[in-house]
Parts: structure tokens; sequence; C-alpha cells
């Protein structure tokens, strides 16, 4: 039989104007970081130089502070919540408007396929703008306790794995109950938020309500410090998330984190196999794997695993790694050198603890950081590959003979942010979903997300909800 | 000749039983006359352990539980107490030199307050649960459920009222825990034990320590196995520390100064969000 292949389908970068040097937006303008001092933000798929960063000062995260201050008291604070409501309207709609040129340049800046970026990254944004917008004159109808009031100003610190989402789950609520922002995005995509700045300008939203300051750990380490900070939202690390919450101990901020996973994808026998074989790679290869709430960890029940486990072979053949703007491709750039380098010295560890690996016959690319589509069998729960999150398209497969062992092995981790169910058994879904110690939990789906639906994890995936009626009581303070 | 009275041994409450703190530690309590009171066990970082243990081993079993009965064993400890009203008041007259009119109503609100908390159990998740209206063809619904174990550090201005507030928020929707009673007047708190192990309350699912607060603070702080603290009876300086050693577990910490709060509850509730697609 000819086996036909595709033709190459490059989006073209025409739509976007990428400059070759950006400021800091503080109080509604570009201005440059004092000292001058700048880092270079890069194409992952490529290596290139994509633009020259501003690295914010200390000096310069005081007036974006101090700024978001004056906008806090003096406007925002003033503005009637249906007035609030109607500026996150107006950049709901620019974004759509501008959707194609978000989507091109958030995967030239993150490595991610377009299709992502187009299908998911930038609609969820605006939805999420448009979603908050509509709460913002509900606030109190809205259940969140006596006497609900913004904190004022809020830090957010953001990754970057889905770079404008993740800024739109942090902005978009915190404006719609009345927060101004000092925003940091990630050291290495910055593009999408500054590309967002302008946005904020075309909505005319007032000046100083939303800062965004680029730099690194040490710029957001400063930035959560900050006294003039009354509460901070991070999403990242579970490890920068402890230092946070250290951090302040001693103060009287309020904290929202959303950190890491090890999510189980639990597959019973009674499931619909090939259905469970597309959540599988959905829920792993989704992003390159740099997901917080990816299924990292497949759990088998023994008498299907091998079924599963060739099926999930053979769909992982078709799987096309390559050209992030290439509009076929599944699985694009590895986000960093550094992100690379992890994966890779966790796979190695895989290896040597003696699960098996496999991956696809597939030409990789000769600039750019990439991984192959992984996965290993003869997992143990005492493997490093088990335990630690890799953050990349790496999968573990474990096998389980009863459902309480499914259950018991899923929640053997210190995490609790996702888990998938996959059974055809309605009564076998409910059994599991009440006992996975787990924020969010996909039954027959994986990797759904949505503005009115909550998210966030257990024990230390983080604290707190983004996303529903639940995120908003994040950003509002209440009677206790 | 005058009868001499019987006086109550006071003993730490871990696992439905009142055993002696492990390490024989005791401290002395005064009455508000300075008057000698009671040898009340200063309870050890093993006892707090054995606490924990117990804590989390009752723990699925009284989440497991309907919330109707859950309800069931709240209210049924208002009865109780109700029953010993009169032995609660005179121990705050006594103890905490509070006037007969204070004391009285202190505990009746104390009554009321497990009352108020028993209705809540079976209606948190009407009130905090939800559905939500995803785009796309999808169920979607959130659920609060108990975060798991949680330690109340008591707070002494109301040793009774605020006592019963902390537990009965606590408890009433799943979550088991470890209070570490008044360190000035820890009194009250055990025969508030003797109250709720006579209330059909499963072995574990509250654990009363007696002793030294400062002394504890650390060993709750980095205690792995606790999901979130009450730090209402702590001071700022404490509170810190729960905080950061409570960090390598990322444990949930809040103080709270209203008596009956729906935020008591959700502050020790986790969100659950389950998808699942809808079609044929």
């Amino acid at each position: 039989m000819t086996k036909f292949e595709y033709a190459p389908a490059p989006e073209s970068t025409t739509i976007v104007d990428i400059k070759s040097e950006y400021g800091l937006f503080i109080n509604g303008k570009f201005v440059a970081a004092k000292g001058g001092k700048t880092f270079l933000t890069i194409n992952p798929a490529t290596e290139k130089t994509l633009a020259k960063i501003s690295y914010a000062s200390n000096s310069d995260v005081d007036k974006a502070v101090a700024a978001a201050t004056d906008a806090f008291k003096k406007v925002w604070s003033k503005t009637s919540p249906s007035e609030r409501g109607k500026y996150l309207y107006r950049i709901a709609r620019i974004l759509q408007e501008r959707a194609r040129e978000f989507a091109v340049l958030e995967s030239m800046d993150n490595g991610k396929p377009i299709k992502e970026t187009r299908d998911v990254d930038i609609p969820l944004a605006a939805a999420h703008f448009f979603y908050h917008a509509g709460w913002a004159d509900k606030l109190d109808h809205a259940g969140l306790g006596l006497n609900a009031k913004p904190h004022g100003v809020v830090g957010q610190i953001i990754p970057w794995n889905f770079p404008l989402l993740m800024l739109s789950w942090k902005i978009a609520p915190a404006l719609a109950t009345g927060n101004t922002v000092v925003l940091k995005p990630a050291e290495t995509t910055p593009l999408t938020a500054l590309l967002f700045a302008e946005v904020c300008q075309q909505a005319g939203l007032p000046e100083g309500v939303v800062n965004i300051i680029t730099g690194d750990g040490a710029t957001g380490a400063y930035l959560v410090n900050h006294p003039g900070i009354a509460k901070i939202a991070f999403t990242g690390s579970t490890e920068v998330g402890k230092g946070i919450a250290r951090a302040i101990s001693g103060t009287s901020k309020a904290l929202t984190l959303e950190l890491g996973g090890k999510g189980a994808n639990i597959v019973y026998d009674d499931a619909a196999i090939d259905e469970a074989v597309e959540g599988i790679v959905s829920g792993i290869f989704f992003n390159q794997g740099h997901v917080c709430c990816a299924g990292s960890r497949l759990l088998l029940q023994e008498n299907v695993a091998e079924e599963v486990t060739e099926k999930l072979k053979k769909r992982m053949a078709l799987i096309r790694v390559g050209d992030p703007l290439d509009k076929n491709t599944d699985l694009g750039a590895i986000n960093s050198k550094a992100q690379l380098e992890k994966i890779q010295e966790l796979s190695a560890a895989g290896d040597a603890e003696g699960a098996q690996r496999w991956s696809p016959e597939c030409v990789l690319p000769g600039t750019g950081f990439w991984f192959k589509p992984t996965i290993f069998s003869g997992v143990t729960q005492a493997h490093r590959i088990a335990q630690e999150e890799i953050f990349g398209p790496v999968l573990s497969i474990i096998t389980f003979r009863t459902p309480q062992e499914a259950i018991e092995k899923a929640n053997n981790t210190p995490f609790g942010l996702s888990a998938g169910i996959w059974t055809d058994k309605g009564s076998k879904i409910l059994w599991s979903a009440q006992r996975l110690k787990a924020g969010v939990i996909w039954a027959n789906t994986f990797n759904k997300f949505d503005p009115a639906s909550p998210f966030g994890g257990y024990k230390e995936s983080g604290w707190g909800r983004e996303g529903g009626r639940h995120g908003l009581s994040a950003y509002v303070k209440v009677a206790k | 000749m005058t009868r001499i009275d019987v006086l109550k041994t006071y003993k730490l409450f871990i696992n439905g039983a009142f055993p002696r703190g492990e390490s024989g530690r005791v401290y002395e309590v005064k009455d508000a006359q300075g008057k000698f009171l009671a040898n009340p066990c200063q309870a050890s970082r093993k006892d707090l352990r054995e606490a924990v243990v117990a804590a989390r081993t009752a723990q699925s079993g009284w989440v497991g539980a309907t919330a109707y009965l859950r309800g069931q064993i709240l209210y049924r400890a208002s009865e109780m107490m109700q029953a010993r009203k009169s032995e609660f008041v005179d121990a705050l007259v006594a103890a905490e030199g509070k006037s007969k009119k204070a004391a009285d109503d202190e505990v009746l609100a104390a009554i009321d307050t497990w009352v108020w908390y028993a209705g809540w159990s079976d209606k948190i998740s009407t009130i905090a649960g939800s559905t939500n209206q995803v785009s796309g063809p999808y169920y979607n619904f959130t659920i609060p459920e108990a975060v798991g174990v949680v330690t109340i550090f008591a707070d002494s201005k109301s040793t009774l009222l605020s006592l019963v507030s902390s537990i009965g928020a606590v408890i009433s929707t799943g979550n088991t825990c470890v209070v570490i009673a008044s360190e000035k007047s820890p009194l009250t708190a055990i025969t508030l034990a003797e109250v709720l192990a006579t209330s059909d309350l499963p072995a574990g699912v509250v654990n009363i320590l007696t002793g030294k607060s400062a002394e504890l603070v650390s060993w709750v702080g980095s205690h792995m196995d606790i999901d979130a603290v009450d730090v209402s009876g702590l001071s700022k300086k404490s509170e810190a520390d729960v905080r950061l050693a409570g960090a390598d577990n990322l444990k949930r910490v809040h103080r709270f100064t209203e008596i009956k709060s729906s935020q008591r509850i959700l502050s020790f509730v986790e969100n659950k969000t389950v998808w699942h697609p809808i079609g044929v």
C-alpha cells in the first residue's frame, strides 16, 4: 500500500512583528530597565535569538509596585464593578482579534506546536477574560464569604509552559475582583506577555492596573518579598513554591500556588481501549509533556497491560515531531536547554534503575531542543521516574491488579494535581474519583481546561484553585 | 468531718482512650486564685506522633461515613454537653475565674455551636460545590472534600466556645484532628474529651493533647503527615514558625476569630473537580 507523506505546511511568521528590543511595561508605558541590563529570548526550535528583553532591576520592581499601588488607590478601586468587567470584555475581544498573531508568537517563543497555540492556548486565554469579565459585577452573588474585598496589589509569577494562558489565569480573576497587578512572565517566554501589554493599551485599561516586568528568579524573589504586595499568585515548580511559602511565613501576605504534579492515568480492563490510548497520548504528549497536570504515570490493569502498551506504541509511531510552526506537528521543541537536560537526566535514571525505555523511530531536527516521545515500562513505585516530575514527553507505565491497588498507587505521591480514569462503568468512575487525592479528575478524557472549571491541587501540588467560582476566592479577603 | 473530694486525674485523649503522656511529664495548673488545680500531662513529640497516627488511621472511615451520620454524631455531642452543662460551668468559674453568668453563656453558646456545625455536615457541598458550565460536551462538577488531618491550637481566650467551634468545623466535613489544648487552661478540653468519648465519635477522630504549646509548635510544623493547622491559639510569632516549617509539605495554615463561620469549614476542604464526556 502506498504511504502518503505529509507535505510541509508551515504557518507564516509575517503576522508577527517582533521588535529587536523590549522594555518593561510599567504604568501603561514601555520603559527601559534601570542600568540597561538585558537578556535574550530564543526560539527553542532553532536556537535563534528572537529579541533582547529588559532585565528589571530592584528599582524597576519598586516602580511597578508603586504604579500598581497608585492605580489601585486612585483609579481601580473607584472604578465600578461593571466598568471593570467591560475592560475585561474588551481585552477578551482584542485577544480574539489578534489570535493568530499571538498563536504564532507563542509558538516561536515557546516551541509548542501551532496547532496547540491556535486551538488551545490563545482561545482559552480569551475565554478566561470573557468569563471573568462577567463575574466582576456579580461578586456579591458569588458566595465568597462576608464582606469580600480585593487584596490590593497582587504579585504574579507565571511559568513558561503556557505563557499567555497562565497570564490570563492570573490577570483575569485579579482584575475582575478589583486588584491591580505586577506580573512577571517566565525568563524564556516573555514575548506574549509583552504583546499582551499592547492589548492593555489598546483596551484603554487605566495606567498601572497591569504592570509587566521581565527578569529571572531573582526578579521574582524581589517581587515576592516586596512590602507593597498584598497577595502572591505563583505557578511553577513545587520547590520554588515552597520557597515562596517560607519567604512570606512571617508576613500577612496571601498566597496561592499551582505547583507540580505526577498525575496517574488509570486504565481499567473494562475501558474502551482505543479511546483510552488517545487519552494517554494527549495526557502525556500534549505540549511536549510540559504540563503540571500531565498524566505522566500510566496505571494499567494487568490483564490489559500488554494490549494497551502495544496499541500505544502503534499510536506513538504516528506522532509527528518537528517544526512547531508546521500545522501538522504534534510534538514541538522542548522549551529550553536546561529543561532538555533535566528530561535527559531523569530518563537516564529510568534506564539505570531498570525500567525499559521505548521510543518510536523519528528523525529529530539538527538544531534546537528535542526529545522523542518516550515510554518506560516495568516501572516500580520506588523509581525516580515514578516519583519525580519529569515535565517532558516521558511516560512511566505501572501495572495493578485490583481497583484498590490502583488507587493506592495513584495516591502514593506527595503531589495531588490531576488523575485520569478510564472505564465504561459509571459507578467505578465515581468510586475512583472519590478516592483519588487530586484536584482535577478526568474520567474518559484528559487534559481538558475551561475558565468555568476550577483547577488546582491537593497536597504538595499547591494552595487554592484557579478558574470557576472557587478561583475568585484567591483574590478576595473575607472575614474568617 | 468534712468529706474529702475525689479529684480527677487529667490525662491525654488519643485514639478514644485516655492514656498518660509517654514521657511521664506533667505540669501544674492553678485556678484563677492561684490555688493548685491539677497536674495535666505535658505531651511530648511522641505523644503528638501517636495522636497523628490515630487521626490518620481514623480519617478514611470518618470521611467515608455518610454526612448524615457525621451530623448526628456532632449533634450527639451537643446532647452530651447539655447533660453535663453544670460541670462545664463550674469548671469555667473555678479554673478561669469567669463569672457564673459569663460561664453559663459560654457553655450554652458552645452547645449551640455543636448544633450549628452538626447541621453543616450534609450542606457544605451544596454551598461550596458547583456544576460548571464548560464550553463543550462535558459534565463537570466540583465538590469540597476534607483535607485530612488537622492540628488545632486551641484559642485560650474562650477555652470552651472557640474549642468547640474549631473542632466542630474541622470534623463536620470528615477531617480528623489533633487538638493542642490551651496551655494555661487545659482542663476544659479534657472534660470535653469525656463528652466526645460518649458521643459515638469513632476513636481517633478527635485527639486532645495538653502541654507546652511552644514545645509542640515546631513538631507540628515539621510533621509530614499533618495536612493543615488552625493556629487561632498561637501568637503571630508561633504562627510564623508553623508556616515556615509547614512549608515542607505545604500545610494549609489558618487563623480564625468568628465562632459560627462557614469559612472555618471551607478553609479545611480541598475542592475536587471531575470531568466526564457527554455522549451516546
